[in-house]
């Protein structure tokens, strides 16, 4: 003990690791007892020990090899390693492939071609149903790794079923913590306003997008340019981000210029309340001024007018998504609540067939969805979406002998929609859905629609997303 | 109003009374690495533990919650091996914290610090929940908690050079005591060797590995694929043989869904037990050393 300089205590260090008992005062008899009980753990601690070393033995001799026991479970070597071992190859570095197959099966009583939404002005997309019998939906490929220690990147294809194009649904890099809550993207991406916008379309609770999406975000908006987003160091979630982005996606235009044609700014809040309730609300502004815009209405005599609009359009999106599981524990039952309401001013200049009358024109629209899912059993859903819009009358100053007649697809109309729709899930990885809908986009018509549809991913391991 | 400006004058000297060295925060994936830090660090952080013991840890969302706790976090301690693969990151690229990201000093797995069980040979969905790194429920062996506990004190003592002393002595009285309790534990635990036992899912191979009990059979067919009633009716006739290779126990944990392990229970006869599986699984799991008390418990008054 001389050669520790360090007095009594290492001296009760010394005891304290000799004595891995709590110390108490003792009788003889408890002394006895103690004695006893030292070298019962000395006896076992050898047995330990000696078994331990058995044990590298057999390791180092064997290298991997599996000794025979274990579980009986063929095909799984069940005395593994610490290291993940990492392959010498350049295959190794393969990033991250999952593919998304989706496929449905659809009942229409309306014809699919003639779809469109009362009173509001088209972005061009395929916002109707898909086409009638079987039809196979998009297969989404995306790909994602790392790119180095600061960035990462996701592209993200998808190919449309008719004419086999293929779209660019994302491409994008991304920051790997940049520090401080920010994070930066650049690239095609999803944009962080409302709650849907972000998730893919595979992710959805539904077969298709709510009727505001179909309307005011022609499904979905996704756009070129830079995205930056902070988080602030609460406790309680509250993100900002903004948006710069060139124009093309409806509800901007492609406006070959230089410079910004789409702003957005959004912010998101949420939390827990308890261990069985979370939440996120947000408020979303997406700006935009759309030069020549095209759709394509019929006029008063019944021919084809191909119109356009330019002036400035303004969404507001508020949204909360609220989800109940009892203690977190989605694995029996949970329910979620989403609603959003989309609000859109656009004024500007209307241009009738090929620009021959251009016509001041304003319009105030909303609409809003709410939907509830409830997982009433492990691996069945069952959900209700309720769809409403209001396109508001336009203000149009008519001229040279035009009349409202001139603009059908104006006319005011408030479409309503209601969806039910359950399924099964196997596994995370597929999903088998029916969906049921009374769809009254069109002035008087009521469409019933009736879809089946399964989604598999296969490949890397999709996230949970909230 | 006289009470609010008190009030608010009280915050204020709290806040100036903080000291300097705010303490480490620490995000836990579950509640074992949460209690782990807690034994090792005490005081000297601030541990936030991201599921409770009734979640399945593979079914997590990244909540905004979690996202917002890893932006503000110092050090993150996940089980690794794939089984937050589903939302720890998304929550880590999410966080925009570039401290917390893997392969910094200030991301940690437990799984890269034990003998990994059930790596599996091929890796093909059509087998179920499979994780490339192997079983990933290592806490269910209370050995783990040695290794892993040794590493995270050198992390967080690098994290923190100011309270290394700490974290080094922290470690030490709790590797003392947890020897102690091993021992124990492995004594009490005796006279489970070598008993066949049926698990609903493939969550306890490192506990049958360390006690030396004898899986014989899973109610799921393959990880993370719920039984068909055939399939259980088939269990139950060979639980109810009562031979050689029959269980004596169904050993479940307490997130999991009772139905099979109740009705394979009615049907044969053979015991259920509930185990706590994490800290805060049960009333008595209150901690690490409750936890595996508590384990021990129930496996043996089950066989009574």
């Amino acid at each position: 003990m001389k050669t520790f300089h360090t007095g009594p205590l290492a001296g009760l260090m010394a005891m304290a690791l000799a004595l891995p008992v709590p110390a108490f005062a003792a009788g003889d008899a408890e002394l006895q007892s103690l004695r006893e009980e030292l070298q019962r753990i000395k006896e076992t601690y050898e047995q330990r020990i000696g078994a331990l070393e058995a044990r590298l033995a057999r390791a180092e001799s064997a290298g991997s090899v599996a000794p025979a026991g274990g579980t009986p479970n063929p095909g799984v070597d069940t005395r593994g390693s610490t290291a993940q071992g990492a392959s010498g190859s350049e295959g190794a570095f393969n990033p991250a492939i999952s593919l998304t197959l989706g496929s449905t099966y659809t009942r229409l009583s309306r014809d699919p071609n003639r779809y469109h939404i009362q009173g509001f002005i088209p972005g061009g997309g395929e916002i109707g149903p898909p086409r009638r019998s079987f039809g196979l939906g998009e297969s989404e490929l995306s790909i994602s790794a790392n790119v180095d220690p600061t960035l990462r990147g996701t592209f993200t294809t998808s190919v449309a079923p008719q004419g086999g194009t293929v779209d660019v649904e994302e491409a994008h890099i991304q920051t790997l913590g940049q520090g401080n809550g920010l994070s930066l993207k650049a690239g095609r991406f999803l944009s962080g306003i409302g709650y849907l916008n972000q998730q893919h379309a595979h992710a959805w609770h539904f077969a298709d997008a709510p009727l505001a999406y179909k309307a005011f975000l022609d499904n979905q908006f996704k756009t070129d340019g830079v995205q930056a987003k902070w988080l602030a160091p609460t406790d309680v979630y509250l993100e900002l981000g903004a948006e710069a982005a060139s124009g093309g996606a409806f509800p901007s235009s492609d406006r070959n210029r230089n410079g910004l044609s789409v702003a957005s700014v959004f912010a998101h809040v949420g939390d827990d309340v308890g261990n069985s309730h979370s939440w996120r609300g947000g408020l979303s502004l997406l700006s935009t001024s759309p030069r020549e815009r095209p759709y394509v209405d019929v006029d008063s005599r019944g021919a084809i007018a191909s119109n356009s609009f330019s002036g400035t359009s303004r969404t507001w999106i508020a949204d909360l998504v609220w989800k109940w599981a009892p203690n977190g524990n989605a694995g029996e039952t949970s329910f979620s609540f989403l609603g959003e309401y989309l609000h859109r001013r656009e004024s500007g200049q209307l241009a009738f067939d090929s620009a021959s009358v251009l016509i001041p024109f304003e319009s105030t629209q909303s609409g809003l969805f709410a939907q509830g899912v409830y997982k009433f059993m492990p691996h069945w859903r069952a959900g209700y979406r309720y769809d409403r819009l209001d396109s508001g009358t336009p203000a149009l100053r008519l001229s040279a002998g035009l009349s409202a007649a001139d603009f059908p697809l104006l006319a005011p109309a408030r479409p309503r929609r209601d969806t039910l729709m359950i399924d099964f899930a196997a596994s995370e990885f597929s999903l088998l859905r029916a969906q049921l809908a009374r769809d009254r986009s069109r002035a008087g018509i009521v469409d019933n629609q009736f879809w089946l549809q399964y989604v598999v991913s296969l490949g890397a391991h999709g996230a949970h997303r909230f | 109003m006289k009470l609010n400006i008190a009030a608010l004058l009280c915050s204020v000297s709290l806040l100036a009374n903080l000291p300097a060295h705010a303490t480490l925060n620490v995000f836990a994936t579950v509640p074992e690495w949460g209690a782990l830090a807690h034994e090792i660090g005490g005081d000297k952080l601030k541990v936030f533990v991201a599921t409770n013991a009734l979640q399945d840890p593979h079914h997590v969302e990244a909540k905004p919650s979690l996202i917002t706790r890893a932006r503000n976090a110092d050090l993150v301690i996940a089980t690794g091996a794939e089984l937050e693969i589903g939302w720890l990151p998304v929550v880590l690229r999410e966080s925009g914290n570039s401290r917390v990201m893997p392969g910094q000093p200030g991301y940690f797995e437990a799984a890269q610090q034990v003998r990994m069980l059930e790596i599996p040979q091929r890796l093909d969905r059509a087998d179920g929940d499979v994780h490339a790194g192997g079983n990933p429920h290592i806490q269910t062996d209370a050995r783990s908690f040695l290794p892993v506990g040794r590493s995270l004190a050198q992390r967080l003592a690098e994290l923190d050079p100011a309270n290394a002393a700490a974290y080094q002595a922290g470690y030490k009285a709790f590797a003392d005591k947890w020897q102690a309790a091993l021992v124990r534990w492995e004594k009490q635990a005796a006279p489970l060797r070598g008993m066949p036992v049926a698990v609903q899912h493939k969550a306890f191979v490192y506990l049958t590995d360390w006690l030396g009990l004898k899986e014989v059979a899973t109610l799921e067919p393959k990880p993370g694929v719920d039984p068909s009633a055939a399939y259980l009716s088939r269990l139950a006739a060979q639980f109810a043989a009562k031979d050689g290779n029959a269980p004596k126990l169904v050993l479940r944990s307490v997130y999991n869904s009772p139905r099979a392990a109740d009705w394979i229970s009615e049907k044969s006869g053979v015991p259920v037990v509930i185990l706590p599986f994490t800290v805060g699984g049960s009333e008595r799991a209150r901690d690490l050393f409750g936890l595996f008390d508590d384990t021990v418990e129930r496996l043996l008054k089950a066989l009574k």
